[in-house]
Formats: C-alpha cells, sequence, structure tokens
C-alpha cells in the first residue's frame, strides 16, 4: 500500500430540476477546473464516451457539457458481479471570466475531456508600468 | 386474539423471493453503484467466457500493468494529473495516484487468450474459461 493510492470516488447521480425527455442515467461528472494566465481550463472524466458524443455549449455564461456514453458494447454480456452504473454525463458551469468564445477549443484522451476557454482580450490582466 | 394462518407455502415462497432479489445484480438498476476499491470493475460473463469492464479516466495505457494467473487478474497502473505551471486552481474534484487491485474469477482462465482493450477511459477484458473447466455433456449409456 503507498500512501497516493486512488480513492474510489462514487459515481454521483444527477438530480434534475426538471425530468429530461432522454431516457437513461446521468451522472455528474468528476471536473477540475484551473486558470492559467490567459485561459480556464476544464477537465472532466468521461470514460466510455467516443468524442463524437460529447456537446459542448457556451449560452452567455453558461458552460453545458453533455457527454453520451456507447451501451451497444454491453448487449451480449450478462452481468455477474456489478460495481458500477453507466449513464450518460451532463454538468454546466456558470462561467464568471469574459470568454472569448470563437477561439475555445478542446480535446479528448483516454476518457478526459480538456475543454481550452481563452480569456477575453479585456478580461487578461494587464501589468501597468509605473512612469 | 385471531391468529389468521396464511398458506405456509405462500411465505416460504415470498421469502425465497425476496432473498433471490436481494442476490440478483443492479446493473442498470435504480440504485447508483460504487463500492469496492479503485479501479470498480463490472465482471459480465459471455458464454462460457467472462468479460471484465473497467471504468480507467486519465489512465494511459502505457501506465497499466494487467496479469492473469489461474483464477485471478490483477489490473495494476498509475493516474497521474498534470496542471501545469502557474495555475490556480478553482476546482478539484478528479483523484490521482497508484492502484493495484486483484479480482478472483468463477474459473480459470486461459491466461494465453486473453484480450484486452483500452479505449475512451474504458478498459475491457476477454477472458476465455480455460479448456479444462468447460462444461462437458454426458452421455447416458
Amino acid at each position: 500500500m503507498t500512501d497516493n493510492e486512488v480513492a474510489l470516488q462514487e459515481k454521483k447521480e444527477l438530480e434534475p430540476a426538471e425530468e429530461r425527455t432522454q431516457a437513461g442515467k446521468f451522472y455528474v461528472p468528476h471536473t477540475d477546473i484551473y486558470e492559467t494566465q490567459d485561459a480556464v481550463v476544464v477537465t472532466m472524466e468521461v470514460p466510455g464516451v467516443d468524442r463524437s458524443a460529447i456537446d459542448i455549449r457556451l449560452d452567455k455564461e453558461v458552460l453545458t457539457i453533455t457527454a453520451n456514453i456507447e451501451s451497444r458494447q454491453y448487449e451480449d454480456l450478462r452481468p455477474i458481479y456489478t460495481e458500477y452504473n453507466i449513464g450518460n454525463f451532463v454538468r454546466s458551469f456558470n462561467v464568471s471570466t469574459k470568454i472569448a468564445s470563437d477561439a475555445i477549443t478542446a480535446s479528448v484522451a483516454d476518457g478526459v475531456l480538456t475543454v481550452l476557454l481563452p480569456k477575453a482580450a479585456e478580461a487578461v490582466a494587464r501589468r501597468i508600468e509605473i512612469h | 386474539m385471531v391468529i389468521r394462518m396464511r398458506d405456509p407455502f405462500a411465505t416460504l415462497l415470498g421469502l425465497q423471493r425476496a432473498m433471490d432479489d436481494a442476490k440478483r445484480s443492479d446493473w442498470f438498476g435504480i440504485r447508483t453503484t460504487g463500492r469496492g476499491a479503485f479501479p470498480p470493475v463490472n465482471v459480465f460473463e459471455q458464454g462460457e467466457d467472462f468479460a471484465v469492464v473497467a471504468e480507467l479516466p486519465g489512465v494511459k495505457k502505457e501506465d497499466l500493468d494487467i496479469q492473469v494467473k489461474g483464477a485471478t487478474l490483477r489490473i495494476r497502473g498509475r493516474k497521474a494529473i498534470d496542471y501545469g505551471e502557474k495555475v490556480s486552481v478553482h476546482r478539484r474534484e478528479r483523484a490521482a495516484g497508484e492502484f493495484d487491485r486483484v479480482v478472483t474469477l468463477p474459473a480459470q482462465i486461459d491466461s494465453s487468450k486473453v484480450k484486452a482493450e483500452y479505449r475512451d477511459g474504458v478498459l475491457t477484458l476477454r477472458l476465455p474459461r480455460a479448456e479444462s473447466e468447460k462444461p462437458r455433456s454426458v452421455a447416458i449409456s
């Protein structure tokens, strides 16, 4: 046993304010958000989701990420022991910083989605020179 | 006081049904599952063979080590998160570190025929049952 062992994180099921039209389970993905000098970076764990099934939207100040899971691989399998359930992922954030919405980029690697939200020019802190 | 006797068989059958329900898997059920150690695994049966699926988001393929011996499966690896330099973290929910997990399957596995696939952070292992463990039908003479 090492000190830095990964702890099991329970998947949190989404409790929606209103009912969804789409059937199935929705989970809240574990997310890290950090800020660099010129961008806000959102990294989100969405295991089992194909890149084409991820939808990222920034409407005014609300960033919404929806990731739909592919469950076809389970069709001919019979469960004998289960520890986790699968479902779609959805989460939205209020982005307070001004974002250059045309320059948003996203990438997926090993089930982790990274969304790079570059700050708009007026939001980048300027260093003021003293004369 | 009136004690009304119900059909004893109905009571017994009801109890048996309740016990069967408790044993039944919760796959696609209503409960949110999350128990055991990291990584959580789901074990499936596919005909005579087994399939083990684990969610490992953020783990690189080269950081995974999978071993099969007899009826045991070992999944070992490391999950690293790199924030880069000069950043301020607003929200930190993802866990990083090392993991080592051993899963015992209900039958011996033919370790030479195990197939592993790692895609989109999900590890799928196909574990064929060893030839000696396969059920044989017996002819009545």
